[in-house]
């Protein structure tokens, strides 16, 4: 008797797939976003403040992401556990013919990555890393991302953590963008190439958009409002 | 005793439909109380379970391989003969009917063979219904080429998968069956002995491959689809499973074996590289149309071959042959094969090999064309022999293919042995003295899906037997017989190996019983297999034990059946004194090198009965009748 | 050549195993690797060591009998060439080889390097087969079908069911397998008819075997013998969606 769609083996693939859409999308809008602060204190500050205004679907947007990480985790944790029962003794002699490291570590870097996440969320959202500086004001008397962010990034080892991570993203996005088109059916031979390539290139270009904040902050291309 | 083939009366193209019509029926409601073992899952037998399962007796499959879908049905490249003159290029039931017949040097039964052709047509149809992807034209409708030396384009073929593909269609329709829990399949299951109860088969006791376990089957009939015996040669185109075990025991309880001399050899595989060989790798015909047949000159030329000027090449099918040269048929061209290597002038390091260039080829038409046409052939030949082809010439020399002998049958596949049927390569009906290329597909579904289904029925309604079960004496009887036999292989503890002895036998018969056989050659082999079998008994070594998972036990137990077949085959042999299709016997030619039939002394079946190991089997004649064919001879000149 | 060879051992299922090593002299580069270990079980036998079980049949690459995992690439280092086909030539003189049996929870051990791959023969038994009994078929010309998809199905249809897809997917994932059938089928008129109840009843099976899931790493493409596209994986899985999607009624198999 078939089992339901959700919690069958292709099932949950589809659950990846879509949830690791809807992630991916996110990190996507989330880069865009937070590149403003190239365009000054006064165009990041008045976007975070603009996103606050959204309200009640701010928080259906974050209830979608939460959701979708959450079964994002348990599809994949669940499968990862019934992979490593499929094969009890491992090989001797473990080769690969060309299989990529990243589609070969994709759960490690995903554990990576969400305890990233939590990382992120203490430093930016709860203020958690640097609280000294968290509580500064901008000109208008919003919150100062902006000068937040930077002063941050200012200290190598959270600048270096976030390149780190960014690493991680990168390869784990590298599999997981053109994997997720195969999990949906939506491959075949012609466009095999093309995701593949469109991945590689789309993750390379996250990384570099995302670490281009921490590396201008920590080498002064980007310097925080004031006197700082 | 007197052999009734059965075969029915009235005009040849009425007989099959008539006896369809004779044969009784048992009642729908009735066919579940009978069971039939089917020993062997190729196309016949995964087609015959499949068949039977679906009209509701209950089968029971056996396989020696771990799945029934590894059967060697499944490495045949070629194609599948159908007279369904879709290419309306003339041909007909008759025409294939004609082809078939003439094909096997008129030593088949028309009837049967007619049915053949008559059949040939429903088999595409079936297997186009399960899914086997025929080659198709761009509008859709089936592709069909000519194939050995036909004149006519009616084989269907998948690439150079077909019996891949048609095996899987019969698996598939088996596998089903084992679903629906109609068919018990036993695999890694090898049949050691036929029970026989009152004249009538019975039962089979197996062993279980991987618990070494000795196990009785009852049944109400026995089908035996085990295909045919070009192993007893040690180096064939076979899987080296292939057996003549499950036929060979039913011999030794009183089915005939008929025909055992016929036997097919294939003129284009690779050669033998050496002595750890296990087994030859056949390369499709289709290369002699471009590719050039020679040998050096001077004897034990050890040239490399770019080194030998045109002048001192012999390319000696076309110097004999001239108007079919390099194409000339598959016992001719591996004849002269074996001739110029005999005079010393085989190439290769063992000298058994002859050349196949392609350089004409290639200066003719570009080496892209040949690519085209033969690139998958010549890139299989290249992973197996390291050589480039399109450098060097390749090198092929014949091999045992085919065997047409096997378990003498009647009209309804049944043999001596009532309640024992056999289909396929395991019986000799259908090929006479030689098989067509794109037959032996054909043959074994015809029996399989389209006359095995027929004929059981009625032998169930006629025979009113009582059911035996395994209990009955004489399955303790036969499985203690089996049993001894394992424990004396196990207990002899000599110094080789079953597989040297194995080797040595294939020498022997290859040498003597091959492609050209004298009487002086095969006395010598009657002379020297005795001998040898007598050694295995002495000196042969089986490691391990029986309960257990044991391959050198199972080598052994087929090469002792081999050591008693291979007597019979050369006795075979020996008695037909005329030349007929792949049996050829040196001193019975034309002056052109042509096989010479004895229609007047040897138009009959041999069928022969066990007499003991040792004993001269007793020879029964089944005569052939031509009611509506003249008998030709050949000629290829 | 002279290699030295480490060969799992396993006395039976409920044995634990180990790597056995033995240095072997006198190999052919034109032996295939095979029939290097019929010399070397020739050579066992002699020394009253118990020969290495291992499958093979056809030898030709088409059965799928034979398997072997070589240095730890199911069928070796050559592709599209099942293990039967390899030969020595592909290895260096001297080389050490490590040879094991395909490993998988849904592939339980036998002897030495052989191992039971029934659970393949159950997937079809799921629906692996178009229901059509014999007799009942119209003629074979009745229904077109493009020489596009002929071929296509073709590329499906010539799995040899050896399992190497299982033994190199580092999740012992059997999509490949069952993507090849479901695709064969579903592609075809005559299959299509029961794609829906096939696709799923053949998932089910395979998900209840224990095979692990697919992680698009196509390393089952990269061993098989006969070099089967992932792109039918893709297909599968849009027909099992498909499926999904469609009303249990327009579902329903034989049971």
């Amino acid at each position: 008797m078939p089992k339901p769609f959700i919690t069958s083996s292709i099932g949950r693939k589809y659950v990846m797939a879509v949830t690791g859409l809807i992630l991916f999308g996110f990190v996507i809008v989330h880069m865009l976003g937070n590149l403003q602060i190239f365009l000054g204190q006064e165009a990041l500050n008045a976007y975070a403040e603009h996103l606050e205004d959204f309200g009640a679907l701010l928080w259906i947007a974050r209830g979608i992401l939460l959701t979708a990480l959450v079964a994002h985790m348990i599809s994949a944790l669940s499968l990862a556990i019934e992979n490593k029962n499929a094969r009890p003794i491992p090989y001797a002699v473990q080769d690969t013919v060309q299989a990529s490291f990243a589609s070969r570590t994709m759960v490690m870097t995903g554990l990576i990555i969400f305890a990233f996440v939590i990382f992120h969320l203490a430093h930016l959202t709860f203020g958690k890393i640097h609280p000294e500086v968290y509580s500064l004001m901008d000109a208008k008397g919003r919150h100062d991302l902006y000068s937040v962010v930077i002063l941050g990034f200012q200290d190598y080892r959270v600048a270096g953590t976030y390149v780190l991570a960014m690493f991680f993203l990168c390869l784990h996005l590298s599999h997981g963008i053109s994997s997720l088109f195969q999990s949906l059916g939506l491959n075949n031979v012609k466009t095999q190439p093309v995701f593949k390539t469109a991945a590689k290139l789309i993750a390379l270009l996250i990384f570099i958009g995302n670490c281009s904040i921490p590396m201008a902050s920590l080498f002064g291309v980007l310097k925080p409002a004031g006197g700082f | 005793m007197a052999l009734d083939s059965k075969i029915p009366q009235g005009p040849l193209e009425k007989k099959w439909q008539s006896r369809k019509f004779e044969l009784k029926l048992v009642n729908p409601a009735n066919k579940r109380k009978y069971k039939v073992i089917v020993v062997g899952s190729g196309l016949a037998g995964a087609s015959a379970s499949a068949t039977l399962s679906e009209l509701g007796y209950n089968v029971s499959c056996f396989c020696f391989q771990d799945s029934p879908r590894r059967a060697h049905s499944i490495a045949a490249q070629g194609g599948i003969n159908a007279a369904k003159n879709y290419q309306n290029d003339g041909d007909s039931v008759q025409r294939l009917f004609y082809d078939t017949i003439k094909g096997g040097d008129f030593r088949a039964r028309e009837a049967n063979v007619y049915r053949l052709a008559e059949i040939s047509t429903a088999i595409i149809d079936q297997c186009v219904a399960q899914g086997v992807p025929f080659a198709r034209e761009y509008g859709g409708t089936l592709a069909n080429r000519s194939f050995g030396g036909a004149q006519v384009s009616r084989t269907f073929y998948a690439r150079g998968q077909t019996g891949q593909q048609l095996l899987l269609g019969a698996y598939q329709a088996l596998e089903r069956q084992i679903s629906l829990g109609k068919v018990k399949m036993h695999s890694r299951h090898e049949m050691l002995e036929l029970v026989v109860v009152d004249g009538h088969a019975k039962g089979i006791v197996t062993r279980n491959l991987v618990t070494g376990k000795i196990e009785s089957h009852a049944a109400d009939a026995v089908v035996l689809a085990t295909g045919g015996y070009s192993n007893a040669f040690y180096l064939s185109t076979n899987a080296v499973g292939c057996n003549v075990t499950a036929i060979w025991r039913a011999h030794r309880k009183g089915a005939f074996f008929a025909n055992p001399c016929y036997t097919q050899i294939h003129p284009t595989c690779i050669p033998v590289s050496g002595d750890y060989q296990s087994k030859l790798t056949l390369m499709s015909e289709s290369l002699r149309n471009d590719g050039r047949i020679w040998v050096p000159k001077q004897k034990g030329d050890k040239r490399a071959p770019g080194d030998i000027p045109e002048a001192e090449r012999d390319y000696y099918l076309e110097r004999k042959y001239p108007s079919y040269g390099n194409l000339a048929p598959r016992d001719i061209a591996s004849r002269s094969a074996k001739e110029v290597c005999d005079e010393g002038r085989g190439v290769g390091e063992h000298g058994r090999g002859v050349y196949l260039d392609f350089a004409d080829a290639i200066k003719r038409l570009g080496e892209n064309t040949i690519r085209e046409r033969y690139g998958n052939l010549i890139d299989m030949y290249e992973r197996i022999t390291g050589e480039n082809p399109y450098k060097v010439p390749m090198r092929i020399y014949p091999a045992l293919h085919y065997t047409m002998g096997g378990l003498w049958v009647d009209y309804h596949l049944m043999s001596n042995l009532p309640g024992l049927f056999v289909l396929g390569e395991a019986n000799f009906s259908d090929h006479g003295a030689n098989r067509l290329g794109a037959s032996a597909l054909m043959q074994g579904l015809a029996d399989g899906y389209f006359i095995l289904p027929y004929t059981i029925g009625d032998y169930f309604a006629t025979h009113k037997k009582p059911k035996v079960s395994t209990d009955h004496a004489e399955f303790k009887k036969t499985e203690a017989e089996a049993t001894a036999k394992i424990q004396k292989l196990l207990s002899v503890k000599g110094k080789r190996t079953p597989a040297s002895f194995h080797r040595e036998l294939g020498h022997l018969l290859w040498e003597y019983c091959g492609m050209a056989r004298t009487e002086a050659g095969l006395k010598t082999a009657l002379a020297k297999i005795p001998v040898l079998r007598e050694e295995f008994w002495k000196n042969v070594n089986v490691m391990g034990e029986g309960e257990d998972f044991n391959q050198s036990l199972e080598r052994a137990g087929r090469v002792a059946d081999f050591m008693e077949f291979a007597e019979l085959m050369c006795l075979d042999a020996l008695e037909r004194k005329e030349s007929c299709g792949g049996h050829f016997r040196s001193e019975y030619q034309t002056a052109e090198g042509e096989a010479k039939r004895d229609d007047a002394n040897f138009c009959y079946a041999a069928a022969w009965e066990f007499k003991g190991v040792g004993a001269k089997p007793e020879l029964h004649k089944e005569p052939l009748t031509f009611e509506s064919i003249h008998l030709a001879e050949r000629n290829y000149k | 050549m002279k290699l030295k060879l480490r060969v799992w051992r396993q006395k039976n299922s409920t044995d634990r195993g180990r790597l056995a090593e033995y240095n072997v002299d006198n190999i052919s580069e034109h032996m295939s690797f095979l029939e290097m270990l019929d010399v070397v079980n020739e050579s066992l036998a002699g020394q009253g060591i118990e020969p290495i079980a291992f499958d093979s049949d056809c030898r030709e690459g088409i059965c799928g009998m034979c398997s072997l995992v070589i240095n730890g690439i199911p069928h070796g280092p050559e592709r599209g060439t099942a293990t039967c086909q390899l030969h020595m030539r592909k290895f260096k003189d001297g080389e050490t080889i490590t040879i094991e049996p395909w490993r998988a929870k849904a592939f339980p051990p036998v002897k030495d390097l052989t191992v039971d791959r029934s659970a393949f023969d159950r997937i079809i038994q799921a629906g692996g087969f178009v229901s059509v009994n014999t007799g009942s078929a119209p003629d074979a010309n009745a229904t077109l079908i493009g020489k596009n998809i002929a071929e296509t199905v073709m590329d499906a249809a010539a799995c040899i069911g050896c399992g190497a897809c299982v033994a190199a997917c580092k999740n012992a994932s059997a999509m490949l397998f069952v993507a090849a059938k479901v695709s064969h089928l579903a592609l075809l008129p005559q299959g299509e008819v029961e794609k829906k109840a096939r696709v799923e009843n053949m998932v089910a099976r395979m998900d209840a075997e224990k095979f692990g899931n697919c992680t698009n790493q196509s390393e089952c493409q990269a061993v098989c013998p006969k070099e089967i596209s992932v792109e039918f994986i893709a297909r599968m899985n849009r027909e099992y969606f498909k499926a999904s999607l469609s009303p249990k009624s327009e579902i329903k198999g034989e049971d």
